[in-house]
């Protein structure tokens, strides 16, 4: 059989493909509807927190940050609870990484604060000595590509009916509404308005003048978005 | 023409060379550049505070892994075809103006998505899926040209002379439909600006941003499905048809056994598909699908080792070879590392293992020695047959091959060397326990640590970047020194001409 293919290359190329899809299937579809469930306590990404996951996208922060932190004693006791599927129902894409060059960041926002984050963004080494962590200063001056977030929003919300401006259950027993805008003016006046509590809490004179005048830097979004990793 | 061996066109073939060549220099320069930075911070500022986003490891990390995988290997995987294919189908493209034409496009189209893929990632536009980092824009692009280069063997085939299909040729088929396969499925996302289109405000956000069709841990599934077979099919299968070709042609020996062919084939092509789920295991995706990674891992050694152990009884009888050509060291020392990576990446796949390996850098140094030891001697190994056939002209100097070979030896064994201590050195640290059953260090105790490590791998990596400008430069004084062969080299072969 094996001479009659080589001699035959459509006949060749229909076998290999068999061989190489067979397996995807089997493994990839039995798992697509399960996984998909978000687990109580799990809520949507807001305008502003969006923003801030596409600038850590866009600096590949997961080159050297994980997200997945795995059921042993060590890891739980390090980063908190391990993760769960339905954890990451609102992940598009998911951020999981596979480098460990700095510590795993799924749950940060339990026990780092905005101040902290700003400082250590602006300079690693000069919070923790001895870090390798690139400085990301621009970050304190370019603003936050908020439309592009709030497009994303739309989409996932048509698409994947991700639930926006409907309640969601907490782990306390009580709802959460994640507002989404009905328009760009008020998608960006929800971003602005979130904004203004992060910047409150920073100390950076620069950003919160911007924040006044109706900018968001990226690193407001960003530090939103650590934030909301819990 | 009847009596006359065919005289081949090599056009494509040298365009293909050039920007393996050029593309290599530019993903190990980046990749040394990125090594020293985890040894020595200061460097994110290389070009100053200005340039900061541009220059910092993180923007750059994916341009190293872009430009080496779909700059450096791909040129080298489609400059090869383009003279193998040619050889062993026993026709000529200059016979079909249609294929000289998209042989032309395929070069043409890949060098644009180059430029644009070098523009997007400096500019932060990714998608963050390691490999598959393009936005939707590109990846029609890719698509395209990925059709092209179908058309391209499927229409060389179609007019062949040799009726069965010599092993390189198998390998290159899987290639071209592993890739389009998992590349498909991979990269299926959503435009956002033209999915979100609510009444009265059109056109919101950037253009060319998406969002997966995938969520979480399916999305992981799928990427490292394809991220693992992208390891297959563009580290192993293609370099496999290499190494089955020029092999035998360079050492003038037949293919130990034909039979070990077949079975490492079909072996490879049924196996390798299952093994992704090492890539996940103690995440979240189900424990069949980890646990089948892990067996099926183990399983590869098999086809794996068969090609290899297939390369290396080739040259049974002829092992003098080794010692006297530098071409034969490449491929040689290539198997055996192609031996190496596949026993190590086994072993990495072992749940008890990968629990101290994942996220380590030892996977960074499994890595290279499968991607410096076998996929960058081999193409060099390739390109070196190549060269004085396709320019008709003697290499220009044997003598800097041989000093080339020993250096870069010496870098990736620095490099993985120095990854392995590195790698296990945080992976048990990160675990240590003290008496009272508190955490024994630190984070930033386990980062500090490894700055000889760095320092150690940089200056391997190093080796290896200067011994490939010492290839550039071999090549480039071939191609550019007086014809001496007034048709090309025949050599001793299997194959015949
Ligand atoms: C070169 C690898 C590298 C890159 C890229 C990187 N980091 Fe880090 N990061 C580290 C290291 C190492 C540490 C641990 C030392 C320290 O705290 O600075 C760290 C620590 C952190 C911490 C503190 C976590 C904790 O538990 O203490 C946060 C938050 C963080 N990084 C966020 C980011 C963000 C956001 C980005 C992307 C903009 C980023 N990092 C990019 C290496 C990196
Ligand atoms: C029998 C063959 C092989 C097996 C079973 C295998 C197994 C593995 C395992 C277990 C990992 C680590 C996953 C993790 O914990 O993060 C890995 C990573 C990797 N391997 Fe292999 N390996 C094999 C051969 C190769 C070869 C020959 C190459 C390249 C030439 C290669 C390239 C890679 C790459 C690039 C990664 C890193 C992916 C990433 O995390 O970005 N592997 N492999
Ligand atoms: C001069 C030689 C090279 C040097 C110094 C080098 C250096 C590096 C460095 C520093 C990283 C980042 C590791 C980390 O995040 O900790 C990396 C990643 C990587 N490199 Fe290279 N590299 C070289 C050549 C190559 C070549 C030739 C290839 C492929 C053909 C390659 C493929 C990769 C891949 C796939 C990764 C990602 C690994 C992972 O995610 O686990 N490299 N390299």
């Amino acid at each position: 059989m094996f001479h009659w293919l080589e001699k035959h290359p459509f006949f060749f190329a229909v076998g290999v493909f068999v061989t190489i899809a067979f397996a995807g299937l089997v493994e990839i579809l039995p798992n697509f509807a399960e996984a998909s469930r978000p687990v109580i306590g799990t809520a949507p990404y807001s305008t502003l927190e969006l923003a801030g996951r596409h600038v850590y996208i866009e600096n590949s922060c997961n080159a050297c940050h994980s997200q997945l932190i795995r059921p042993f004693k060590s890891e739980t006791d390090r980063y908190g609870h391990y993760s769960l599927s339905g954890e990451y129902a609102y992940d598009r894409p998911f951020l999981w990484g596979s480098k460990r060059t700095g510590p795993d960041l799924m749950r940060v926002g339990n026990y780092r604060t905005t101040d902290w984050h700003e400082n250590h963004m602006k300079d690693p080494a000069g919070v923790v000595p001895g870090s390798v962590m690139p400085a990301y200063r621009w970050m304190f001056t370019k603003n936050a590509d908020i439309n592009t977030a709030y497009a994303e929003q739309l989409t996932v919300a048509q698409f994947f009916s991700v639930p926006y401006n409907k309640p969601v259950p907490m782990k306390d027993g009580s709802t959460k509404v994640v507002k989404m805008g009905g328009s760009i003016a008020e998608a960006n006046a929800l971003a602005l308005e979130e904004a203004k509590a992060i910047a409150a809490n920073m100390k950076d004179q620069d950003v919160k003048d911007a924040v006044a005048r109706g900018e968001i830097p990226q690193i407001v979004a960003l530090i939103a978005y650590l934030n909301s990793l819990k | 023409m009847e009596n006359r061996p065919l005289e081949y066109d090599y056009t494509v073939a040298k365009m293909f060379m050039l920007t393996t060549v050029l593309l290599g220099i530019v993903g190990m320069l980046i990749g040394v550049i990125l090594a020293f930075q985890l040894a020595f911070p200061e460097l994110n500022l290389v070009l100053g505070e200005g340039l900061a986003e541009y220059t910092n490891f993180s923007r750059l990390r994916p341009l190293h892994t872009d430009a080496v995988i779909f700059g450096f290997t791909l040129s080298g995987i489609f400059a090869t075809w383009y003279y193998v294919g040619q050889r062993v189908l026993k026709v000529s493209m200059a016979e079909s103006g249609l294929l000289m034409f998209l042989g032309k496009l395929h070069f043409w189209l890949y060098l644009a998505v180059v430029v644009a893929v070098v523009v997007s990632l400096f500019t932060g536009v990714t998608t963050s899926k390691e490999y598959a980092e393009f936005e939707w824009p590109i990846d029609i692009a890719v698509v395209v040209v990925w059709v092209v280069f179908g058309l391209s063997i499927f229409g060389l085939i179609g007019i062949r002379r040799e009726k069965s299909l010599y092993i390189s040729v198998w390998y290159y088929i899987a290639t071209f439909l592993g890739i389009a396969m998992l590349y498909l499925f991979n990269n299926m996302e959503i435009p956002t600006m033209l999915a979100a289109s609510p009444a009265g405000e059109t056109g919101i956000g950037a253009w060319y941003h998406s969002v997966s069709m995938y969520a979480g841990t399916n999305d992981a599934l799928v990427q490292w499905w394809y991220g693992h077979n992208a390891v297959a099919f563009g580290f192993t299968v293609p370099i496999v048809a290499m190494i089955y070709y020029f092999l035998p042609k360079e050492s003038g020996q037949a293919i130990y056994s034909y039979k070990l062919s077949l079975l490492s084939f079909w072996g490879l092509m049924f196996v390798y598909l299952w093994a992704g789920g090492h890539h996940l295991i103690y995440s979240t995706v189900p424990d069949w699908m980890q646990t089948m990674g892990s067996i099926f891992s183990v399983i590869l050694i098999l086809p794996s080792w068969g090609s290899a152990i297939n390369m290396l009884l080739t040259m049974k009888g002829e092992w003098q070879q080794v010692a006297s050509s530098p071409l034969i060291k490449f491929m040689v020392l290539g198997s055996t590392f192609y031996m190496f990576s596949t026993l190590e990446g086994p072993i990495q796949a072992i749940k008890s293992v990968n629990a101290i390996a994942h996220f380590t850098d030892w996977i960074v140094g499994h890595v290279h020695d499968g991607v410096l030891g076998w996929v960058g001697f081999m193409i060099m190994a390739a390109l070196y047959h190549m060269a004085p056939r396709v320019f008709k002209r003697e290499i220009y100097s044997k003598s800097l091959m041989a000093t080339q070979f020993w250096i870069q030896t010496l870098g990736v064994v620095l490099y993985f060397s120095s990854m392995w201590i590195s790698g296990i050195t945080q992976g048990m640290m990160w675990r240590a326990h003290d008496e009272f059953g508190n955490l024994a260090y630190s984070f930033i105790d386990t980062v500090t640590v490894l700055h000889p490590y760095y320092t150690i791998r940089g200056v391997g990596g190093l080796l290896y970047l200067v011994g490939f400008l010492m290839f550039a430069y071999n090549i480039y004084k071939t191609m550019s020194a007086r014809p001496v062969e007034e048709s090309e080299l025949q050599s001793a072969s299997p194959m015949g001409a």
